[in-house]
């Protein structure tokens, strides 16, 4: 990438709730904007934060198309929507008409890299949830399946596959991260999971720095919202399971989702948003949660959970079902006879 | 007559097309279209009822924690959950930290870079205004977004993280704060106050709040001078363009109150404001006409609580996936304006009495609202017993249906469910957008902002009117949430 030409960037919205965008804007030290300064990065058009709307918006769209302006980076943020039949009609771009699916498609063959913002652009999202009315899906996954709008084999012009900045939101250094390494020319396949996420967030597990793991270790669990223990034996937590980094990267200045007192549902996942149970429920097989931890051998985790939960200081299993802490760490004292 | 399609519409959270008559310099007449059709009240249903938790918020990314509110108040009217005095207080705080937030977003990012555009080169405050409010450029941009982001460190102790929350429940909160956590909030609001104070009003919240008529708006405004601050940079603007003649609309307005105080009362009163009265909200009035929308089953207007949510892209005579949502029949005016007005505060009514609805009124009404909910924001907090819980446990029925009524940034925002045999048997939205941007109704009679375009100028050799963006944007549209 030819370092004195700004890298241009082209941002479109479909099918998706736009919470992306709100998210990255919350970048903090630096902001969003100067961020993109520092890289280098030039926003053609973002439907939320350009001045140019109408004719003017579609001008640039259209130079794009049209290859008289270089398209470096395409971020689609919400899912492709085919439906209904296969008309995409369910969002055709306004002043147009035109089905976005079909613009999307244009976008993705002309653009060095593509990226997909937010779960809803990677694999369909919440917008795919029920029976998926308006046929939604990413833009090459539809849930785990490799394919979506571009097909399996579709590669952008670097050579590279769909890059998927899972989660719901994005977390805004997910996508400065991945767009500075982009900047940075070090960008390649190598960075990525088998379902096209960026490794530098996705080889961590949401468990990672969870402030409630001696909860875990314990199998001190909460009953109820509000309590203070471990949410994966009663209340649907997929921490163990699930892959990102939000308990040590910390969302708005310091939160998480088990920070903030509710259970972790694996939203960086293709097909989160089906777990085949209630959200809020941890299924369970003979009282034995059926979402063991990421690569933990079943005999081992019942064996070492019954033996945890033997164990379990009178101080966790207090706290466990307290919104806060009733009992402080103290030092036990040998009685003596 | 020309008739021109415009779109697409940027800074307007998600997509939207207006169709217009143009006779001479004058817009005669508007179809607005909602042009994208996901279909949550589908997804919804036969679902766990308490899963509306996760789906609904993620409607929206600007509204998440409004829909998040809407969906907990509707499932606790299912359950008859009542909510301990913290799950009060925490509730109120994140959702006046999402509406303050968004009215910011709004008047900085989305509303005033319209100023900075070519055609307005020639005005004497052009220069400065787009030195100020260049898009993502201007010097406004970079102190704003800093301010937004601690601002919202409010939802990374209270919500986990935004948008997408899971800690507003119907029975309160899951997250209990300790007293370091509690004076950490108030740290947080006091420094977005010095942000407000020395940017956006150039003076106390307390002052702003008590403007109590035109004339002494006026008289504030020629003591602080046009530049002193971003609200009198807009106010000279507004007079020098006359954004006081601009978007009007048939002054119905509605709110179902907003911010429940530890009493059971409305901090700011529910209500519905016609034509200089004020009288009771009846929501079993609001019926959801679909007769120039692309849907199904559009025989006969249904409440909400019977509502059906069937797409049908050939349906006859239909221009757009929104419903034409109608109280009594009438068309209503949702916003912040509606909020200020119902709640009888002295400037918004003498603003209205003088001029009604318009693009100038909007502005000033959600700016006035941003000085008076942040002092509000403050006493919460201190409010806020840490040792006492924050949420109480409630089981949910097999059979049952509850509303949940509450007034996001951009106004009322109505969740309807029915459950039967533990699932969702039906669940239907109505939010703010949906009735400021309503299509025609089988009267013929035009939504709020096919209203409020009537008559919008037309400038020489204009083909995207700056004056119907300046009239799309006062409303702050949600278009991710008028169709959802």
């Amino acid at each position: 990438m030819n370092a004195k030409r700004p890298i241009n960037l082209q941002w479109l919205q479909s099918g998706g709730c736009g919470g992306c965008t709100l998210s990255l804007l919350g970048a903090e030290t630096p902001d969003l904007f100067t961020v993109l300064e520092g890289a280098g990065v030039n926003i053609l058009w973002h439907p939320a934060l350009s001045v140019e709307s109408g004719e003017e918006a579609k001008d640039i769209l259209d130079k794009v198309l049209a290859e008289e302006v270089e398209l470096d980076i395409f971020c689609l943020e919400g899912s492709v929507l085919r439906g209904p039949g296969a008309s995409g009609g369910f969002h055709r771009q306004s002043g147009s008409g035109r089905p976005m699916k079909d613009i999307i498609a244009e976008l993705a063959l002309i653009a060095d890299y593509v990226l997909a913002i937010g779960s809803c652009a990677a694999f369909g999202g919440i917008t795919a949830g029920g029976g998926n009315p308006s046929d939604a899906c990413g833009l090459q996954y539809d849930d785990e399946v490799c394919g979506g709008l571009l097909g399996a084999d579709y590669r952008s012009k670097k050579g590279l596959p769909v890059i998927n900045i899972s989660g719901c939101p994005i977390h805004p250094d997910w996508v400065i991260g991945t767009l500075m390494q982009i900047a940075m020319g070090e960008f390649d396949e190598s960075q990525i999971d088998s379902l096209g996420r960026p490794k530098s967030y996705v080889n961590h597990l949401v468990h990672h720095g969870c402030p409630r793991n001696e909860f875990y270790e314990y199998k001190a669990s909460a009953q109820h919202p509000s309590q203070l223990g471990c949410l994966m034996e009663h209340m649907g937590c997929l921490g163990t399971l699930a892959q990102a980094d939000c308990n040590t990267r910390l969302w708005n200045g310091g939160g998480s989702c088990l920070r903030g007192g509710y259970a972790c549902i694996n939203c960086t996942a293709s097909g989160f948003q089906e777990p085949g149970h209630a959200f809020f429920e941890t299924p369970k097989i003979a009282g034995i949660p059926r979402g063991l931890p990421m690569d933990m051998p079943k005999a081992w985790f019942v064996a070492l959970a019954s033996l945890a939960k033997a164990a379990t200081p009178k101080r966790l299993a207090k706290n466990a079902v307290a919104d806060h802490i009733v009992v402080p760490p103290f030092k036990q004292t040998e009685k003596k006879t | 007559m020309k008739q021109r399609i415009l779109g697409p519409f940027s800074r307007v959270e998600g997509d939207l097309e207006v169709k217009v008559d143009i006779d001479g310099d004058r817009v005669k007449k508007a179809w607005v279209t909602s042009p994208q059709y996901r279909g949550f009240e589908q997804i919804l249903h036969g679902k766990d009822p308490r899963d509306a938790l996760v789906y609904t918020p993620r409607i929206c990314g600007i509204c998440s924690v409004s829909q998040s509110m809407a969906s907990a108040a509707a499932l606790a009217c299912a359950q008859g959950a009542k909510r301990p005095d913290n799950g009060v207080l925490a509730l109120n705080l994140m959702l006046a930290n999402e509406n303050v937030a968004d009215h910011l977003t709004h008047f900085y990012i989305f509303f005033m870079p319209d100023f900075t555009r070519s055609v307005y080169q020639r005005e004497t405050w052009h220069e400065a205004t787009a030195n100020r409010f260049q898009a993502s450029k201007g010097t406004a941009t970079a102190e704003v977004l800093p301010a937004r982001a601690e601002f919202l460190h409010l939802m990374g102790i209270l919500a986990g993280k935004w948008p997408h929350s899971l800690s507003i429940q119907p029975g309160g909160s899951t997250r209990a704060v300790d007293r370091q956590e509690r004076s950490k909030i108030i740290t947080i609001i006091h420094s977005f106050r010095r942000f407000l104070e020395n940017h956006l009003f150039g003076d106390k919240l307390e002052i702003i709040c008590a403007l109590n008529s035109a004339a002494a708006l006026e008289k504030w405004r020629y003591a602080q001078g046009p530049d002193k601050s971003d609200f009198c940079r807009f106010l000279h603007i507004a007079e020098c363009l006359e954004l006081d003649k601009l978007g009007r609309t048939a002054n119905c307005f509605m709110s179902y109150g907003a911010y429940l105080g530890i009493g059971g009362e409305h901090f700011l009163d529910r209500g519905v404001w016609s034509q200089g009265k004020i009288s009771p909200l009846n929501s079993e009035a609001i019926l959801e006409d679909l007769s120039h929308s692309w849907m199904s089953n559009r025989n006969t207007p249904r409440h909400p609580f019977d509502g059906v949510t069937r797409p049908n892209e050939e349906a006859e005579n239909g221009y757009t996936w929104c419903k034409a949502p109608r109280l009594a029949g009438e068309v209503m005016e949702v916003g912040a304006l509606a909020r200020q007005l119902i709640d009888g505060h002295p400037l918004i009514l003498d603003l209205v009495a003088h001029s009604g609805a318009n693009v100038r009124n909007r502005v000033i009404a959600r700016l006035l609202e941003i000085a008076r909910i942040v002092p509000a924001m403050e006493a919460w907090a201190r409010q806020l017993k840490p040792e006492l819980p924050f949420y109480i446990h409630h089981s949910m029925p097999d059979e049952a249906q509850g509303a949940g009524l509450i007034e996001a940034a951009r106004g009322c925002l109505g969740h309807w469910l029915k459950i039967k045999n533990g699932r969702i048997f039906n669940y239907q939205i109505i939010a703010p957008t949906t009735w400021n941007f309503s299509p025609r109704d089988r009267d013929g009679n035009p939504g709020a902002l096919e209203q409020a375009l009537v008559d919008a100028p037309v400038r020489d050799g204009e083909i995207d009117p700056v004056s119907v963006h300046h009239i799309v944007r006062s409303f702050d549209p949600c278009m991710v949430c008028t169709v959802h």
